[in-house]
C-alpha cells in the first residue's frame, strides 16, 4: 500500500466539510427561532450544493428554515444536501484509497429505485426528527427525546425497517443520556448531524431498496468487523469471493440483531452466531462454498445458511497475501456514500510500529498511519499484540480528517514462531481460557433475561 | 473544532459494564429516576419495581401486582439497596451520582446509599411503578426481536468497545 498518498491533502474536502459544519452549527442551536448566524450557515449549505440537481430545493429549504418556518420536507432537503456533500467527500477519499491500494473499483450501474408511498410508521419518525431539528442539540429535553420511543418500538419488529430502527434507537439513547442539552459543555455536532440526516434520508420511500442477484464460488474470509450500540449489534465479515468462472472481488456478509443493553462482549456473538454459519467458518479458519447466494450490487451477501457449505481450511493471511491484491472492489450505493462507510480491507507488513502515549502508528515505507486499536472487540487481539505485530490485515477507514487502520488480525512472533491473532476469534465460539469464562458469564446473563421474558412478557 | 466534535464516530456513551443479572435483571437511568426491577428471593413469579428520583431521592418500591414493599416504609428497602449497587456496576459510580445529583468525593455504592438516606428522602406513591414495569417488558422484548442478514450500514457509526462479559 502507498501510505504516503494517504496523508496528502485532498482538493475541496475542506470546503465541503465547512458547509456541513455551517448546518451543524444551525442544528446545535435549533431552527425554531433562527438567528442571523444560523441563517448564514443555512445559506452557506445551499450555496455549496447550488450547482447540483438538489440546488433549488435546498435553497428554498434554507430560506424557510432561516425564517423559522421549515416543514418536514424542508428538513429533508437540508439533510439531503448534507449527505450529498459527504457523498462528494466519500468519492474523493475512495479515489485516493484506490490509488494507494492499486485496486480497481467497479461502476455503479443500478438505476434509482421507484419511490413508493411512505408508510405511517416512517412518517412518525420523520416528524420526530423535525421536532429535534427545531429544538437543536442545545434544546433537547427528556420529553422531546422520549417521543422517539413509541416510534422505535413500532419499527423494530419489521426487519425491512431495521436500518431506520437501529439507527434511531442508538441516536435517541445518546440524546437521552445528554439531556438537558442546555447543560452540555461540548456537543458531538458532526456525529449527531450525521445520524440526524441519515435517519431523515431513510424515511424516504425506496431509499433502502437494493436489487439483488445471486453468486456461486469460493468465499475466503479475511476477518470480522463488529458494530454495536447499547441495544443493537452487527457482525460484518470481510472476504474475497472467487466466483465460478470469474475474477475475485471483495464482499461482505452481515448479521445483526437488536439486543438488551446488558448483553455485551461474548454475549453479542452468542446472539449473532446461530444466524450465520460463516461466523463459525471464520473462527475455524475455513473457506465457504457458496451456491446461488443472494448478493447486492454493493457486494453485500444476503446470507442464508442453505446456500453455504463449509469448505477447506483457508488461512486469512494467505488470502491477504495472495488473493487480495487481485480482487476488485464493488461500488457503493449512491445514498450510502459517506466517509464512515469506507472500510477497505488492506494487508500490511514490513512496517515499524511506534507507540507514543496512547497513540499507535505504523510507519509504512516511512509514512505513518494511525492504528485504531479501540475498534477491536474483546478477544485475543489486544492493543499490545497489535503494537508488537509484524503483519496486519486491517480495514482502512477515515474519520475526523485522517485515515486510520482498524486491525482485523495480526501476525506476531512468539518463541520464534509466527502466531496469528484474530479480532473475530470469538465469533464462532471462544476456546481460550478468558473467552470460555466470558462465554459462561454471557450465557448466564442471557438465561436470566430469557427466563424473565418467558415468565413475565406474555401475561 | 476538536477532533471529538468533528468525528462521525465520536464516543458519546461509555460502554456498558458487565454485571450478573440474576438478582436485578433491569436497571436504568431514565425519566429523571434511577429505576429498575428486582427479582423476589422467595417467589419466582414476583418482581419488585423500585425507583429513586434524581435530586429529591424520593423513593418507591412495590411488586409488579402493585402491592407495596414491606421493607420500604420510611426508609430504603433491600431492593433499593440492590438497585443502587447494580446501577453502579452497570454505569459506573460517577454516571449514577451525576444523574441522581449526589455530590461527594470518593463515592461508591454504599456512600451513595448513605448520602441519599441522610437527606431523609420522602416516600413516593407507586404511580411510576406501572411505567417502570412496562419499560422493563420493552427491554425484555429485545431478546425476542428477529435478527437479519441484510446489512445495516448505519451501524458503521457505532464502533465496538473492548468490554468483556
Amino acid at each position: 500500500m502507498r501510505a504516503d498518498l494517504l496523508s496528502d491533502p485532498l482538493d475541496g474536502v475542506g470546503e465541503a466539510l465547512a458547509a456541513v459544519a455551517a448546518l451543524d452549527q444551525a442544528l446545535t442551536t435549533g431552527l425554531l427561532r433562527p438567528q442571523p448566524a444560523q441563517a448564514a450557515g443555512l445559506a452557506a449549505l445551499a450555496d455549496a450544493v447550488s450547482a447540483s440537481p438538489l440546488g433549488s430545493k435546498v435553497a428554498e429549504a434554507a430560506d424557510k428554515a432561516a425564517a423559522g418556518a421549515a416543514g418536514e420536507e424542508h428538513f429533508l432537503f437540508l439533510a439531503a444536501a448534507r449527505i450529498a456533500l459527504f457523498g462528494s467527500v466519500h468519492d474523493a477519499l475512495v479515489a485516493r484509497v484506490d490509488q494507494a491500494t492499486g485496486r480497481t473499483r467497479q461502476e455503479w450501474t443500478v438505476p434509482p429505485a421507484d419511490p413508493g408511498q411512505a408508510e405511517n410508521l416512517v412518517l412518525a419518525a420523520r416528524s420526530w426528527l423535525a421536532d429535534v431539528a427545531r429544538a437543536g442539540w442545545q434544546g433537547i429535553d427528556h420529553d422531546l427525546v422520549s417521543g422517539a420511543e413509541p416510534v422505535i418500538s413500532a419499527l423494530l419488529p419489521h426487519p425491512r425497517l431495521r436500518r431506520l430502527a437501529a439507527l434511531l434507537d442508538g441516536f435517541a439513547a445518546e440524546l437521552a443520556a445528554s439531556c438537558p442539552g442546555s447543560a452540555l459543555d461540548r456537543i458531538p455536532a458532526r456525529r449527531w448531524g450525521d445520524l440526524w440526516s441519515r435517519a431523515l434520508l431513510l424515511t424516504v420511500p425506496g431509499a433502502t431498496d437494493a436489487p439483488t442477484s445471486t453468486v456461486s464460488g469460493r468465499l475466503l474470509p479475511l476477518g470480522v468487523d463488529l458494530h454495536e450500540h447499547a441495544t443493537a449489534a452487527q457482525a460484518q465479515v470481510h472476504a474475497v469471493l472467487e466466483p465460478v468462472g470469474g475474477t475475485p472481488f471483495l464482499v461482505r456478509a452481515s448479521v445483526s440483531a437488536p439486543k438488551p443493553d446488558t448483553i455485551i462482549g461474548a454475549g453479542i456473538w452468542q446472539v449473532l452466531r446461530p444466524h450465520m454459519s460463516l461466523l463459525t467458518a471464520v473462527s475455524e479458519g475455513r473457506s465457504v462454498e457458496l451456491t446461488d447466494m443472494p448478493i447486492t450490487a454493493e457486494g453485500d451477501l444476503l446470507w442464508q445458511d442453505e446456500h453455504a457449505r463449509l469448505g477447506e481450511p483457508a488461512d486469512p493471511f494467505v488470502t491477504a497475501r495472495v488473493v487480495l491484491p487481485t480482487a476488485s472492489t464493488p461500488p457503493t450505493a449512491p445514498l450510502d456514500r459517506h466517509p464512515v462507510r469506507i472500510a477497505v480491507p488492506v494487508f500490511l507488513e514490513g512496517y515499524a510500529a511506534e507507540q507514543t502515549e496512547d497513540v499507535l502508528t505504523f510507519a509504512i515505507g516511512g509514512s505513518p498511519v494511525g492504528v485504531d486499536t479501540d475498534r477491536v472487540p474483546a478477544g485475543p487481539l489486544t492493543p499490545e499484540a497489535v503494537a508488537g505485530s509484524n503483519a496486519c490485515i486491517g480495514l482502512l477507514r477515515w474519520d475526523a480528517g485522517a485515515f486510520r487502520v482498524q486491525p482485523l488480525a495480526v501476525e506476531t512472533t512468539a518463541r520464534k514462531k509466527t502466531v496469528a491473532l484474530h479480532a473475530g476469534a470469538w465469533a464462532g465460539g471462544a476456546v481460550d481460557k478468558v473467552g470460555v469464562k466470558a462465554e459462561k458469564a454471557a450465557t448466564d446473563a442471557a438465561t436470566v433475561l430469557r427466563e424473565r421474558a418467558g415468565r413475565l412478557l406474555r401475561k | 473544532m476538536s477532533d471529538w466534535e468533528s468525528a462521525s464516530t465520536a464516543r458519546v456513551l461509555p460502554p456498558a459494564r458487565p454485571r450478573k443479572l440474576a438478582k436485578v435483571p433491569f436497571v436504568e437511568l431514565a425519566d429523571g429516576r434511577l429505576q429498575g426491577v428486582v427479582s423476589s428471593g422467595s417467589d419466582i413469579e414476583r418482581v419488585y419495581v423500585s425507583s429513586i428520583a434524581a435530586g429529591s431521592y424520593e423513593f418507591a418500591c412495590s411488586t409488579n401486582n402493585n402491592r407495596p414493599c414491606g421493607g420500604a416504609r420510611g426508609s430504603f428497602c433491600n431492593h433499593i439497596h440492590a438497585l443502587i449497587t447494580e446501577s453502579v456496576l452497570q454505569y459506573g459510580v460517577d454516571r449514577v451520582a451525576r444523574y441522581l445529583r449526589v455530590e461527594g468525593t470518593d463515592l461508591d455504592a454504599p456512600a451513595l446509599h448513605s448520602l441519599m438516606l441522610a437527606s431523609r428522602p420522602s416516600q413516593a406513591d407507586s404511580a411510576a411503578a406501572a411505567q417502570v414495569f412496562s419499560r422493563f417488558l420493552r427491554h425484555l422484548a429485545y431478546v425476542e426481536l428477529p435478527p437479519t442478514t441484510s446489512p445495516l450500514p448505519e451501524l458503521q457509526w457505532f464502533p465496538p468497545t473492548r468490554s468483556v462479559v
